[in-house]
């Protein structure tokens, strides 16, 4: 089964729960599409929805975050778009090595690394004009 | 948007048990009900997580925050959950040892029953 499914929302926490129900809900459609991948979709969802909230953060009006997903017959593409000033990626400090002593010093910063575990594909693009977060969750894992 | 926050006791230990979804919109509830026990002299808390539906990134970072909560008046924290999914963050951001995370709670003070 193929389509796309749009979702609006605005730039705000109390939304970022409706996003991860409808993406999942999307992917749901499709049977073969594993509940563990939907899990692991859900959460990468989610990062690249929080980040696109909190690129509002600074901006006063009614922002609002595009959620696109376009379902392929054994992936899920979801792309979240928004407005904010964009960032660049490789500006991203990484987190510690998890068995640095200085690991628990970081609270945030774990949200890219972890949407790139999870999604079999992550890309990350950002202008002045905002920024475009496109993920692939495949139904199976890619490794298997 | 939901989280639901139970406290209740076990020996010397103050359980925490998180329900809903922790995530950037409901996280700063816990900080708090974490700091309001600290400030209420309690020194050893249980994060049981084991009902809890969605943790990520920013979920996870107030756990950490909440750990050094409690260790900032010398005292303990350790997180609870068996279910895979919410292990599973831990354990893909390397923190699961960090946060002692167990099974159940009955795991670490079964025996205070």
């Amino acid at each position: 089964m193929t389509g796309i499914v749009e979702l609006e929302i605005p730039a705000r926490p109390d939304y970022l729960s409706l996003a991860r129900l409808v993406v999942a809900a999307a992917a749901s459609i499709e049977p073969s599409f594993r509940d563990e991948r939907i899990d692991d979709l859900r959460i990468a969802v989610s990062e690249a929805t929080t980040n696109a909230i909190e690129a509002h953060a600074d901006l006063s009006g009614d922002d609002r975050i595009v959620i696109r997903c376009d379902l392929g017959d054994d992936r899920i593409e979801v792309e979240v778009r928004d407005r904010g000033p964009g960032f660049d990626p490789a500006d991203v400090v990484p987190p510690p090595d998890i068995t640095a002593p200085n690991r628990l010093e970081v609270e945030r910063g774990l949200g890219l690394p972890l949407m790139r575990v999870l999604a079999d594909e992550a890309e990350i693009r950002s202008s002045p004009d905002g920024t475009a977060v496109r993920l692939v969750v495949y139904h199976t894992p890619a490794s298997s | 948007v939901q989280l639901d926050l139970d406290v209740s006791r076990r020996g010397d230990w103050v359980v925490l048990s998180v329900r809903g979804d922790l995530d950037l919109a409901t996280a700063p509830a816990l900080r708090q009900r974490v700091a309001s026990l600290v400030a209420d002299g309690e020194r050893r808390v249980a994060l049981d997580l084991g009902a809890l539906d969605f943790l990520d990134s920013v979920g996870l970072g107030m756990v950490v925050a909440c750990l050094k909560r409690v260790r900032h008046v010398d005292g303990e924290l350790f997180v609870a959950s068996d279910e895979d999914r919410i292990r599973r963050v831990f354990e893909l951001t390397g923190l699961a040892d960090a946060v002692g995370l167990v099974s159940s709670v009955d795991e670490r003070v079964g025996e205070a029953r």
